[in-house]
């Protein structure tokens, strides 16, 4: 290799302030370029990628919406990534979360109790918790990878959700059409805005936000955490169980991801459908590493990631852009955000070292 | 390359931005569609894109027509409606399935938007609901398959186990039965309405498993490239997709909503809209059958002919007894036919289709 990369012994700290400016910069120019060769008017297709989904109340309330599951996933997955537990797998931990936390209305349709939603978030959260809980177990037990096991869980919970919708969970009045019957007022999730979808799936979504961020600043736990991910040997010689770590950050991870599936069917869907995301748990992995596993970036990432969607709808209707277009933009977006960072961190050397003749 | 804009840049921002504000002021009438598919998927949502075309191109100047495409079924579609919604559209087409429940959703919100949702069943007062009887043409395809294959085994490749899906290969299958007893009918299901990779992997295992006619209810071209370069017939779905496969295609089943849509925003533009459900078949033009591959028989083309004339003048009804479910049961009993309630709710497999629905 010509070129070598290498880690700075020493980082600017202004720099790592800078990088995302940078990055939007840069993001800009591309697609200036980009818009031009569209034959669109650049100035006015970043104005609806980034300020038309905005100008009303409904609209930014439809941000929130659109990060809450995002935000949930990743804050839970950011946490297993600072240990260097690999969990792949968050779409299936939130389909499972949604599963066994909606199983609770789909039983019990007529219950008007006002524990119905709490229990539910609650089931939620342990479907998610359980479905974690297998790669963890197959980790702790028989050191099976992580990333592996999680992911191929993905399509099992998939499957199982398809199999209860297209079956015993079909609205008796559907037409045999893979669909649930419509969540009841008690099943909903409360909507925090009156005339928007903002609901408290949300709520939950900040305190995930709070919670992680107190969890890793002040709890031992969270300093296990950082040790056994930073220096796993020091975590070792300090008494710190690796296993412990592999069960918690999973669990938490499930838990977090099974709330975010509960808090879409019983929020915007408001019922079991055969497909519940579309790919949240896998976004949330960029999510969570564009807010480079900080519960505060995370946040702002998952708003932002949010915005690129909401953007990318309102450039279609609005300029007839194809939705491939709006897969590019993404794409750019993500990659000057994350590139830049690298660079921040690292630095490319030519590699002058010969090699030696034999 | 065009570099024109580039002078926008260093006017203000400002004069883009009002610029933008005063586009909505135009006289023109905006027609949404919201897309499940790309509208490059050569079936099921380039048909729904070609019937826009034909909206523009009737209407010219006086509407504006809009799409967003790959709409997610779920939250995000809702999402989508409503901005169109909010954003002044006269008339939207949802045209999924999965668009229902978000369709009237919106609709309550925006009672003077009219709506109109493809295949769903509920209807509100400013929501219609529009399908086509593709299960006519599946039922003159049927009558060619059971005459072209040579191993008496049909392949089909099916999307998702609902009452439409089922209707198309039940249809299918009494039609070759009735021309050849002895065909089989094998189904392979896909669960998804557009994978090309998932739909030419489920069109080979089915090769593999003896069939030599492939049909499918999904949207890409896959299965008949698949059929194409293993040498075995297939039949096109939602347009006409001889150009993926110019020796297998039969046929195609070609779903036309030119007419219906340019029929729906007329009547928005004079005021006589009401909500309706349309369920439309060959005879009203919404499903067309492709040119018939040159290779097919004169008789079978006869054959074929006679029966699409047939269902389009009533004296061929698809679902007419006397016929047996999978189960050995009566389907339906000599000189009887199925109604539409029946057809619409349809959750199990005439004789002849082998393995089980899933459920």
């Amino acid at each position: 290799m010509l070129l070598k990369i290498e880690k700075r012994a020493e980082y600017s700290r202004v720099m790592v302030y800078l990088t995302p400016i940078i990055a939007l910069a840069l993001t800009v120019l591309s697609s200036v370029i980009l818009f031009e060769l569209l034959g669109v008017n650049p100035v006015e297709a970043l104005f609806q990628f980034f300020v038309a989904p905005l100008d009303t109340k409904y609209e930014f309330s439809e941000l929130f919406v659109k990060a809450t599951p995002l935000m949930l996933c990743a804050i839970g997955l950011s946490v297993g990534f600072r240990a260097n537990v690999w969990n792949i797998g968050a779409e299936g931990q939130l389909t499972m979360g949604a599963i066994v936390g909606s199983s609770l209305f789909i039983y019990f349709p007529e219950t008007e109790s006002v524990f119905l939603l709490p229990a539910m978030i609650i089931m939620g959260a342990i479907g998610g918790a359980a479905w974690a809980g297998i790669p963890a177990f197959l980790k702790t037990r028989f050191n099976a990878n992580e990333i592996l096991t999680s992911l191929m869980l993905v399509y099992v919970a998939i499957l199982f959700l398809s199999v209860l919708v297209h079956g015993p969970w079909r609205d008796p009045q559907g037409f045999n059409f893979p669909e649930s019957q419509t969540f009841s007022d008690s099943a909903d999730m409360p909507i925090l805005l009156s005339g928007t979808r903002l609901h408290f799936g949300t709520l939950l979504a900040f305190l995930a936000v709070l919670g992680a961020w107190m969890m890793m600043a002040r709890t031992l736990i969270g300093f296990q955490v950082k040790v056994i991910g930073e220096a796993p040997r020091a975590g070792g010689y300090a008494g710190f169980s690796q296993k412990k770590i592999v069960w918690f950050t999973l669990l938490f991870g499930g838990a977090l991801a099974g709330v975010a599936g509960l808090s879409e069917v019983s929020g915007p869907i408001d019922q079991v459908l055969p497909s519940i995301s579309p790919g949240y748990g896998f976004t949330a992995i960029i999510v969570a590493f564009l807010g480079r596993l900080h519960p505060v970036g995370i946040f702002f990432a998952s708003l932002l990631m949010a915005l690129t969607y909401l953007g990318g709808e309102t450039a279609q209707i609005n300029l007839g852009l194809p939705v491939a277009v709006t897969g590019v933009f993404q794409g750019m977006v993500l990659f000057f955000l994350l590139a830049s960072d690298v660079l921040v961190h690292y630095r490319f050397r030519l590699n002058t070292a010969r090699k030696v003749a034999p | 390359m065009k570099l024109k804009h580039i002078s926008s840049l260093f006017g203000a921002a400002a004069i883009a931005a009002g610029m933008l504000m005063g586009s909505a002021a135009s006289a023109e009438d905006k027609i949404g569609f919201i897309y499940v598919g790309p509208v490059g998927d050569h079936g099921w949502t380039y048909r729904h894109d070609v019937g826009r075309q034909a909206v523009q191109k009737e209407f010219g100047d006086k509407v504006k027509t809009t799409f967003v495409e790959s709409v997610k079924e779920g939250p995000d579609s809702e999402r989508v409606i409503r901005q169109m919604a909010a954003d002044g559209h006269k008339l939207i087409f949802t045209t999924s399935f999965g668009f229902m429940n978000p369709t009237l959703k919106v609709a309550k919100q925006f009672p003077d938007v009219k709506f109109e949702h493809a295949t769903g069943y509920k209807r509100a007062d400013n929501v219609s609901t529009y399908s086509s009887r593709f299960y006519e043409g599946r039922y003159v395809v049927g009558k060619i398959a059971g005459k072209m294959t040579k191993s008496n085994v049909i392949g089909y490749v099916g999307s998702f186990p609902i009452p439409e899906v089922v209707r198309g290969i039940n249809a299918m299958t009494l039609a070759a039965r009735s021309v050849n007893p002895n065909v089989t009918v094998k189904v392979a299901w896909v669960s998804t309405w557009y994978d090309p990779g998932k739909e030419g992997d489920a069109a080979k295992a089915l090769i593999d498993q003896g069939a030599d006619v492939i049909l499918q209810h999904t949207d890409s071209p896959a299965p008949l490239q698949v059929a194409e370069s293993r040498g075995v017939w297939a039949v096109g779905q939602a347009s006409d997709m001889s150009k993926f496969a110019p020796k297998a295609q039969l046929t195609a089943i070609v779903d036309n909503w030119d007419g219906y849509y340019v029929a729906r925003t007329k009547a928005v533009l004079d005021g006589t809209w009401k909500s309706e459900d349309t369920w439309g078949g060959l005879k009203s033009g919404m499903v067309e059958l492709a040119p018939y591959n040159s290779a097919i028989p004169a008789d079978v083309v006869a054959l074929a002919e006679e029966t699409r004339k047939g269902i389009e003048d009533g004296s061929i009804v698809p679902f007419a007894g006397p016929f047996n479910k999978q189960d050995g049961s009566v389907g339906a009993a000599a000189g009887e036919a199925l109604d539409d309630g029946v057809l619409l709710g349809m959750n199990w497999y005439v004789e002849g289709v082998e393995g089980q629905l899933p459920k």
